[in-house]
């Protein structure tokens, strides 16, 4: 009960308080004038004898607070209040702060997302990839004795990336999904949101259990989440699937990136696929993931699978030399990432704008504080402790850096939700989970308070030196001043070190994306339209494509406009698949005898001329390189120069497998295949009409060189295509779109540290603008009094400015020294450019003296316009 | 800060200083300035009381109900607060008191020469 009534009758009691005091004291002082002595000393004199009024009557007060709670409330009010009227330091060091945090959170978050956090299974810990070293890719035979052999797994599964038509019900779309061994979801321990799932004892053999599982966001997509779904068939490339259950909406696959559409049995991948891909352990297309037994090691569990791999290696040579090991799937554990390694650089530089912001943060605290020093003296002199004035200057860092953190956290929040959303790389479901988790909001508001409080107290050094009663006097600190400008000094450097270090990386990622965007890609993209189908979807199989192709390309040249258009099965820069090349005479074709893998394009007559493709030497093909004539290919120049060295290719040969030979009819130029940034890679092109061997190809790339717009090009293309082929629906897209795609991670790095860079730059311009001014402020009187005697303008320019000039130009040096060293970290982030280009190097240098320039101008103006008349009169 | 705070005995223990004005109180109400002189007086002067540091004590048992104050009027028509002992002021200054006897008393016996 008594708490509401001390709270509400406390203002009286206060005032009974300090009434009672004033009477004490005037008691007193008439007591000591009886004495005998005069009223000034009296009153001196009962003062001396009474104590600290204020603090008497503080402590007083005390009894009736709640002293901790209510000091913290009023040293926060008086903090904003003081906040609330220097508006510009508040917003200045909110910002820097703001910035600061904002850019780690984007980047931890992205971190956290797609390295840090586990897989979204129960028990990630004690999941792991099989994997060779630097390759994920195993064979189906491979995975079955692995998974039969090795006592180190409670369960083992396989998973094969498939690419697909899907048919349900009058809807056709192009579709991505997993064909996973029987025990998939067992092994990974999810349950289904509707229907069942497929289990080892559905896998009866080849073909067997033509079951599918659909994702919980496909099932919305396309069947507005009925349950109706659940025994509904759908078809995959044209063969029907049952569906039978549907997956949890939070699961999206042992994968970090990809999010599949759809899971099937992979007995049955090879109705969909139309090739092989089970038969035998040279064809390489499944991932294997397991679950550890309890108590078995990483390490243990890799000498257990490499006995076993000897021993397979020995059963068929085509093993021969399989190293496997065990690692965290995604790429966490990856050590050759080139996500992990890109991410983990931009992190390093997001901590070094973070530390460039601190910085900036403890100058502005510290010139706030000399700016103070004369109030915190007087103060101090009226009684207030150290602790007392230490304790408001916490709150009021505290309070910015709070602030500055939540402000950083919200405007991170935003972008990386619009990150999560954004999706590069066209149909491909790859899907960023990096929206920010508790882990993200506490590690941000922690660091905010760190370095909020770190950096602001970094000035409060100098209050336990005051001198109040000199303080008092000068209104400055200055016997300490040069103490205090040895810290502002170091901030500042590091500042500055720090952005050009900045400034290099982001002129090195600017200068890569030129680069990489004059490099030769071995073909014209520009004008070129791109119409992508698989024939499977309509029913057709390899097989009895190419009549279909021919209709196709013949409909396409008849497009009024259409200056040229060819077939393929595939084209660079989109799809096409990867053979094993061995020399001519091999006899036993295992991995380990083949002279390289090399990008490979099934094309019809034409395509040179299509796509630009330079012909260097021998012919390009006919319409009689056909399925009955001998087989041929084009090579480019690397696959030329690394089978058959300085020998003339034109007529030599070599294999693929033991029924699939070629001869070399025609050599053209090197190209990029996969991604820009890629070294020169062996390729090769093979007649469409005569196939891979016996492979022959359903998917269809129809291209089309034209001079007309883009959009008119795009709606004839998809008109005359359906017109021919209804069943299979077209994809279309301008081929440098796609190569536009393949730049993606380019951009973004270039995007990145740009902004990182400009961040850094805002940073150090604010950082040399404060200490200049502070620098041309402080000495005012002095270089007044020297230009009253006679000194030049520059001279005093120069005494003001020289100490700034000489921080940045050291500050610069050491920065772009940084960035000589820090060459490794950055060409994990950009291919093409090295900080020891001269041009960065230049760049960087007239970056940096630009941003002293503007940021030392308007002290420098305000040091040339000084009045020593009025200066000294003040 | 300033330098009396050092070297003045605010409290000489914890609890001393209310145990004084609470017995002060108890043979008569008085306010503030008249306990500080008698609390002085009382102690030959040994006592160096900071006279401020009686108000925050004094505000505090007003708080816990020890004391109650009245402003009245001094018979040298001063206009003063003064503090009474409230019965539960009385019980508290004998509980503590007894308590203060005690510890003296185990001092005492562990401070005398004729201890072993």
């Amino acid at each position: 009960m008594g708490w509401l009534r001390q709270l509400l009758t406390r203002k009286r009691l206060y005032g009974d308080l300090q009434e009672e005091i004033a009477e004490h004291l005037k008691e007193k002082t008439e007591a000591l004038v009886a004495e005998g002595m005069s009223r000034a000393e009296a009153e001196a004199a009962a003062r001396r004898a009474f104590g600290n009024v204020t603090r008497i009557e503080e402590r007083g007060r005390e009894a009736w607070m709640w002293p901790r709670t209510e000091r913290f409330l009023a040293d926060v009010k008086f903090a904003l209040r003081r906040l609330w009227h220097s508006p510009g330091f508040a917003l200045t060091a909110m910002v820097t702060l703001a910035l600061g945090i904002g850019a780690n959170v984007v980047v931890f978050s992205i971190l956290n997302g797609l390295i840090l956090r586990p897989l979204a299974v129960p028990n990630p810990r004690n999941l792991y990839q099989v994997s060779r070293p630097g390759d994920n890719w195993l064979s189906y035979p491979d995975y079955k004795d692995l998974r039969d052999r090795d006592p180190s797994f409670s369960g083992l599964l396989a998973l094969e990336y498939m690419r697909t038509g899907l048919k349900a019900g009058n809807a056709a779309l192009r579709s991505w999904g997993f064909a996973v061994s029987g025990n998939y979801f067992d092994v990974l321990g999810i349950q289904p949101a509707a229907g069942r799932f497929f289990h080892p004892a559905d896998e009866k053999g080849l073909g067997s259990a033509p079951y599918i599982v659909l994702s919980s966001d496909l099932w919305r997509r396309q069947f507005g989440s009925s349950q109706q779904v659940i025994g509904q068939r759908v078809e995959l490339n044209g063969h029907a699937f049952t569906v039978v259950g549907v997956a949890p909406r939070d699961f999206h696959g042992a994968d970090v990136f990809f999010s599949p559409d759809f899971w099937i049995p992979i007995v049955n991948a090879e109705q969909v696929t139309g090739w092989s891909d089970l038969c035998c352990r040279d064809h390489i297309d499944v991932q294997i993931v397991g679950r550890l037994r309890p108590g078995v090691t990483p390490a243990q569990a890799t000498a257990s699978l490499n006995a076993v791999a000897l021993q397979m290696a020995k059963e068929d040579p085509k093993d021969d030399g399989l190293k496997l090991l065990v690692r965290q799937p995604g790429p966490a554990g990856d050590e050759t990432d080139p996500t992990k390694k890109a991410l983990l650089g931009i992190m390093l530089l997001a901590l070094l704008v973070l530390l460039a912001a601190c910085a900036n943060l403890a100058s502005i605290f510290a010139a706030r504080t000399a700016d103070r020093s004369g109030e915190l003296a007087l103060r101090m002199a009226i009684g207030a402790t150290r602790w007392t004035v230490l304790r408001q200057l916490l709150t009021e860092a505290v309070l910015v850096s709070l602030a500055g953190g939540l402000v950083g956290l919200a405007f991170a929040r935003v972008l990386l939700g619009a990150l999560s959303h954004w999706q590069p790389f066209g149909d491909m479901p790859i899907h960023l989970f990096i929206v920010p988790d508790a882990r993200v909001y506490l590690v941000a508001i922690g660091l905010s308070l760190a370095s909020g409080v770190l950096f602001g107290l970094l000035p409060s050094r100098q209050i336990w030196r005051t001198d109040v009663v000199q303080t008092i006097k000068t209104g400055y600190v200055q016997t300490e001043a040069l103490r205090r400008f040895a810290l502002r000094d170091i901030l500042l450097v590091i500042q500055i070190v720090v952005c050009t270090l900045l400034v290099t990386a982001s002129l090195v990622a600017v200068r890569g994306l030129v680069k990489a965007l004059h490099v030769p890609l071995g073909f014209q993209p520009e004008g070129v339209t791109l119409a992508e189908a698989d024939l499977r979807m309509a029913g057709y199989t390899g097989e009895n494509s190419l009549p279909v192709q021919k209709r196709l390309l013949d409909a396409t040249k008849a497009i009024p406009g259409v200056t040229s258009a060819t077939v393929a099965d595939s084209v660079p820069f989109r799809g096409g698949g990867n053979w094993f090349v061995y020399k001519w005479g091999t006899t036993e074709f295992q991995p380990s005898h083949m002279a390289f893998a090399a990008s490979t394009h099934l094309i019809m007559p034409g395509y040179l001329a299509t796509a630009q493709t330079r012909l260097l030497k021998g012919r390009d093909f006919t319409w009689d390189d056909d399925g009955n004539a001998p087989r041929v290919a084009l090579v480019n120049q690397t696959f030329a120069r690394r089978l058959y060295g300085s020998e003339q290719a034109i007529g030599q040969r070599f294999a693929l497998w033991a029924t699939a030979k070629y001869e070399v009819v025609g050599v053209v130029e090197d190209g990029k295949y996969g991604t820009v940034g890629e070294d020169p890679q062996p390729a090769m092109f093979i007649p469409l009409a005569q196939g891979v061997g016996e492979v022959k190809a359903s998917t269809t790339v129809v291209l089309v060189r034209s001079r007309l717009p883009q959009g008119q090009v795009t709606q004839a293309l998809y008109r005359t295509l359906k017109d021919v082929e209804p069943g299979a629906p077209f994809a279309v897209q301008s081929w440098a779109d796609a190569v536009d795609l393949s730049m993606v991670p380019t951009r973004a790095a270039a995007v990145v540290l740009g902004v990182m860079g400009l961040l850094a730059a805002m940073l150090a311009v604010t950082g040399i603008f404060g200490m200049a001014s502070y620098s041309v402020t402080r000495r005012m009187h002095e270089q007044g009094i020297r230009m009253a005697l006679g000194a030049q303008r520059l001279q005093v320019l120069r005494a003001m400015l020289a100490r700034p000039a000489l921080l940045l130009l050291l500050g610069s040096a050491l920065g772009v020294a940084a960035g000589l060293l820090t060459t490794r970290l950055l060409a994990h982030l950009v291919s093409f450019a090295t900080p020891h280009d001269p041009a960065v190097l230049a760049g960087v240098l007239l970056t940096m003296t630009l941003l002293g320039l503007a940021a030392s101008w308007i002290p420098a103006r305000r040091a040339l316009h000084l009045d020593p008349a009025r200066l000294l009169r003040e | 800060m300033t330098p009396i705070d050092k070297a003045a005995p605010r409290d000489l223990f914890r609890g001393a200083l209310e145990m004084m004005i609470l017995q002060s109180l108890r043979r008569q109400p008085m306010h503030g300035y008249a306990l500080v002189q008698h609390i002085q007086q009382r102690s030959n002067d040994l006592l160096q009381v900071e006279e401020g540091s009686l108000y925050p004590a004094l505000q505090r048992m007003l708080r816990d109900e020890l004391v109650k104050a009245e402003w009245e009027t001094s018979p040298t028509n001063r206009r003063v607060r003064t503090y009474r002992i409230t019965p539960a002021g009385i019980r508290h200054l004998e509980r503590e008191v007894s308590s203060f006897e005690r510890m003296l008393e185990g001092i005492h016996l562990v401070l005398s020469p004729t201890g072993s």
